[in-house]
This record gives structure tokens, sequence and C-alpha cells, in this order.
């Protein structure tokens, strides 16, 4: 299993051909309190950069990117049910969405958690 | 100030002792009125209006009205109630309102008499026309202002308020594209753009793809030349941007857009900024809303409905939507409607509303533009401007202006939470200003910038206002920058105390619970704090 991140703050954790995707700790930190999720539903085709959820605090309203392209294997109802959730634990219970990756190649181009934290630490 | 009073003399009481504050038995304060909700002041179980039933049934064909579940009140009660509620609200009438993108100027009360003309406000849009040729005027002669003012070729006078107005014009660029059989898919909007501008091109069908902003915060060329291709429709600029910065590259940045075969559509909700000074038309601008309720005074939020006419280029005119006021050789005036559009207007890509659009809003507009004359409207821009300027150079030694350094701004002042203490953010801030006496500003807008807090003052504040306004904020900031924790309790002298806005959020109450009896735990009621 490994784990990647993006510049637009998404994780994604991959596990065989299937990614794990949802927003870091420090985007949940810049949004505030979350009290909307919406995530997509399994069967979607998403292909790298299409607008994959939603997510909306109380000072803002931002979408989130497939960062890599895929089928939706599956949404996590919980978020939705419960988007405090993703305040809680952003990098674990609080997942967006897994998808069958159509090209793992596409992970390439992505920063590890080392640099990813590196990053952050100079915006 | 001083000038009048000298002395500062002003009436006093006598010391009393014992003046701490006690509760009352109403929980009022004195002009401060605690309100219950509609439903905790009448009983559904009585009626406000006593109507006899009628001889022989009801008049409703034999339908028998049930209980519908509403608290009956007298006329009293229910005006009463709303007054109260509204003694308790902030309005442009109260004080300066720094709503930052949203032009809260004084709306001026020579509007609201013409506004009253019967002539004006008694009129149907089912009239005979020949019974409303001043009404089809003023139309006529505020599009021509609007036409004037904006360098452009034509306007549609019927959208109702910003977003709508994109829309319009989105469709007629939708429009000019299909008729040249040009099938393209993507609107390019600039991270300095409005929020609306991304939600209303993809309302549309189209993708949306974000241009970065550059350090100063303004629209980055390079990237955007860069994305210009054979699929992209048309780009959405905010100009002067949220960042309250004029975009000096504009010219280059439409004449860009037009070589790669796309439209300029221009967010005009800042044009208080530079009206009278600069004409989009000139900087070859495609589409441009007014929002008729910022920079020509015309009320908004509680105060009134929107008006948001679109000004369009030579190239999008024929495109634009039914109706539209037309003057005839002989002096009369006609609203073009479909029935006889196939000659004047065979183009138009359908309309926006069912009438004409806001006719109040246009009859204050026109009022405005006339009371002020084309030397006042340019005055109007440039006061505005200077307003900013003296608000954002007065606090930036203890707020950080994030593009200071990228020289004067427009209208907007924006200021950052860079340098508050921890735990201390922009939320703090706005509520203190309310314990102040002042709305405030815009917060957490523009994204581009951490915490970010956009200022405008409008032109209509004088000099002492804006001092008054500067003095809260610095000491606020101060505190904010000092972790002081009497910052976290603000507000303290509002009706009501910081509100637990994310449980506001996350679940909303929407509709009036009956508290369950017998002291069974009941359902919470809005509001509360």
């Amino acid at each position: 299993m490994s784990l990647y991140f993006t510049k637009d703050h998404e994780w994604i954790r991959v596990d065989g051909d299937v990614a794990t995707v949802g927003i870091s700790n420090h985007a949940q930190e810049a949004l505030g309190d979350i009290v909307f999720a919406e995530v997509p539903d399994a069967g979607k085709s998403l292909s790298k950069g299409d607008d994959a959820a939603v997510v909306e605090s109380v000072k803002a309203a931002s979408d989130v990117y497939a960062p890599v392209g895929g089928e939706v294997v599956e949404g996590n109802a919980a978020v939705g049910d419960d988007p405090s959730l993703i305040n809680r634990d952003p990098e674990g219970e609080g997942w967006f969405f897994k998808l069958k990756l159509s090209d793992p190649s596409e992970l390439d181009g992505l920063m590890d958690e080392a640099a990813y934290r590196e990053w952050v630490a100079t915006l | 100030m001083t000038a009048v009073n000298p002395s500062g003399w002003r009436p006093s009481s006598p010391a009393t002792s014992g003046s701490e504050m006690q509760p009352t038995v109403t929980g009022n304060r004195a002009l401060m009125l605690e309100e219950p909700l509609l439903f905790e002041i009448g009983s559904r179980d009585q009626t406000g209006v006593d109507i006899e039933q009628r001889e022989g049934g009801n008049r409703l064909g034999g339908l028998e009205r049930s209980g519908i579940d509403l608290p009956g009140l007298s006329e009293p009660e229910a005006v009463r109630h709303y007054t109260r509620l509204s003694r308790q609200n902030y309005a442009i009438d109260l004080g300066l309102f720094p709503l930052g993108s949203c032009t809260m100027k004084h709306n001026p009360r020579l509007n609201e008499k013409m506004a009253r003309l019967p002539g004006f406000a008694d009129i149907h849009p089912l009239q005979p026309q020949e019974t409303v040729q001043g009404a089809l005027e003023v139309i006529n002669r505020l599009a021509f202002w609007l036409i004037d003012l904006t360098g452009m070729h034509g306007v549609a006078m019927s959208p109702k308020a910003g977003a709508h107005g994109e829309l319009c014009g989105l469709l007629c660029i939708r429009a000019a594209l299909e008729a040249r059989g040009d099938a393209r898919q993507v609107v390019l909007v600039p991270e300095s753009a409005h929020g609306t501008n991304p939600a209303t091109a993809a309302f549309c069908g189209y993708r949306v793809e974000n241009i970065p902003a550059t350090k100063e915060g303004r629209v980055d060329l390079e990237a955007l030349k860069t994305r210009l291709g054979p699929d992209v429709a048309a780009v959405m600029i905010t100009n002067p941007n949220t960042c309250g910065l004029f975009e000096p590259q504009m010219k280059e940045i439409s004449d860009a857009v037009h070589a790669a075969g796309g439209f300029v559509y221009c967010d005009g909700a800042n044009f208080n900024a530079i009206v009278g000074k600069v004409r989009p038309g000139d900087l070859g601008v495609d589409a441009m809303h007014i929002n008729l309720h910022k920079t020509f005074s015309t009320p908004h939020g509680g105060g009134g409905p929107g008006s948001g006419p679109v000004v369009l280029s030579e190239a999008l005119s024929p495109y634009g939507p039914l109706p539209f006021a037309a003057k005839y050789p002989d002096g009369s005036f006609k609203m073009v409607e479909e029935e006889h559009a196939g000659e004047e207007h065979p183009d138009a890509f359908g309309r926006m509303v069912a009438f004409h659009g806001q006719m109040g809003m246009f009859t204050r507009a026109l009022t405005y533009i006339l009371s002020h004359g084309a030397d006042g409207l340019k005055q109007v821009a440039e006061d505005s401007v200077l307003n900013a300027n003296y608000l954002l150079r007065s606090l930036d030694d203890v707020l950080d202006a994030p593009f200071g350094f990228s020289g004067p701004c427009m209208h907007e002042a924006i200021f950052s939470d860079k340098g508050f203490a921890d735990g201390f953010s922009t939320l703090d801030v706005a509520k203190a200003l309310i314990d102040e006496g002042f709305h405030p500003m815009t917060m957490y807008f523009p994204l581009v910038v951490h915490g970010a807090m956009l200022v405008e003052p409008t032109e209509t504040e004088s000099k002492a206002n804006l001092d008054q306004f500067i003095a809260a904020l610095r000491s606020i900031a101060e505190k904010a920058k000092a972790s002081d924790p009497s910052l976290k309790a603000a507000p303290v002298y509002a009706p009501r105390r910081r509100l637990d806005e994310t449980l506001a959020a996350r679940k909303p109450i929407l509709a009036y619970k009956t508290p369950a009896p017998d002291g069974v735990s009941a359902a919470p009621l809005a509001g509360g704090g």
C-alpha cells in the first residue's frame, strides 16, 4: 500500500489497483467546519482532473478533483451523512471515494507523504 | 465635527447607584426588544380576522377549510413582530455597510420619489402599450445610457440580477457560436473572478477550467494564452477583479481570446470603480452585466430586487433576448416581442423573463444617472477608489494587505489574517465589528487570500465615518494580534451572542415544531445563543 498527495490537497492511498481518495488534514483545516459533502456514485467513470466530489464548509465550497482516472467503486456514504467525519479523521475514516485505476502510471507525478508535508509547511 | 458643538456638551442623567444591568421581567432592554416567534405569539386556535360565514355555505365551492396550522394573529401583532425584528437588523440607512463586492452605497431618496410616481408605480405589464409610453421611454433611455457608459453596441435589459445577467451573456455567446456551427465546450475562469462565474458556465453546460492568478493578484496572461484554443468558447473575467485590482492587460487578454475564436465575458459587479472612467467596450469585452443594484444605487439585500442588464458587443447583439423597448421614427415606443421580432430581431436566443425586467429599478437607476450626469458618475468612481485607498493605507500597518505592493486598489481594500495570534481568525474580527456597530466586511472571499477581509466603503461615506470605522478595525486587529480573549466573546452587545453556524448548517431546523407537552424534551428552536 502506498500513499500519494496532490498540490490540490487530495490524498490517494493505493492498494492493488484500487485507489482511495480523500482530502488532507491541511485542506480540512483550511476549510474549517465542513457542513456538506457529496461523493460520486459507484460506476461513475472519471478522468484525471475531473470534478469528482463537492465539499462545503461554513467558509467556502470546493470541488474535489479526481487525482487519477478510473471507475468509482464506492462513494463514502458516511461522509455524506456526517460531514464532520472529514474534520475529525480526514486522512482515514473521512475518505471520499474509491476508484479502480485505469492507468497506474498517472500516479507517477504525485508527491509522497514526506514531500507533501514539506511543501505544505512552505504555504 | 467639533465646529457645531465646540464644548462637546451632551445632556446627562444624574449619577445613580446600582446602575449595573438588572434583568427585566419581559426580557426587553428599553428599545432593545426581545421578540418571540410568530408561533409563540399567536395560538393556532384563534384568528385575527373575523369573517362571517356566508349564508348557504362558504365561497370555496364546497371545499371545507380545515386547520392550516398557522398562528392566528391580529394586524397589530403581525406588524409589531416584523417591525421589532427589523430593529434588530442592520441596514444601509443605519450606517457603513462595508460588504466587499456588493457596493452597498446610499440609495438616494430622489430615486424613491420618482419610482413612486403613479405613472411608474401603478401600471401593469399587460396594459396596452399606448398607455405606458413614458415607462417604455424610461427603459429605452436607460438602455442608451448603459450603452454609452460602457461603449458597447446593444443591451439586454430584462435579466433580474448579476448571475441572471451572466446566464444571459453566456446564452448569447452560445447562440453566436452555434450560428457559426462551432461547438466549443470550455469556459476559462481566472481565480480572481467572482464565484458565480464558474457556476454560470457549468449551468450552461460548459466545462470550467481555472486560470491561476499572479502573485500581484491579477490574471496570469501567459497561462491564459497557453490554454486558449479551438475548444474555448469564452473567458469570464471580473474587472476590476475580486482582489480589488484593475486588470491592466484586459485589452491584450481580449485580443488573444478573439484571435483564438472565443468571446470575452466581463463580470461588471465592480463597475462602480470605473464608471465614467473606462469603457469596457474599448477593452474588447463582448458581454458584461451591470448590477443596477450596485453601481446605480438601486436597493438590494433586503431592500429590493436586483437588476442585471447585460451590455453586448456588435458580434453578440443580434442574439440578445426578447423583449426590448424600441423607439420608432414617429417618437413612439414599443416592446419588441416574438410576434414582430421576425423583421426586427430574428436571431434572439429566446427570453429571460415573462415580462420586461425590473421596472422599478430602471426608474431608480435612470434617476440616479440623470441626477449625477456624466461628470457626477465619473466622480462617483474617483471617490469610491479614493475612499478604498484611504482605508487600505490607514490600516496596512496593522493588517496584512496581500496586494498592497501591487499599487493602488480600486474600490475595495483587501486584507488577510496573516499576523493574527494562534487561534484568532477573520471570523473573530467580523464578530467584533458587530459590537462596534458596523456590518462586517465580506470574509473568506476571494479564496486566493487566506482569511480574506474584503472591505468596500463606497463613495457615499464621509471621511469622519471612514475614520471611525478605521479606528474600530484597528483596535480589533490589535486585539487579534495580542490574543485578547475578549475578541472570542464577541459579539456581546448584539441581540444574540455568537451563534453555532456549523450546527445551523449541518442540522438546519426549517419548520416550527410544537414543543412536546409535559416537560418532555422539546424540539430545539432556531436561534438562541
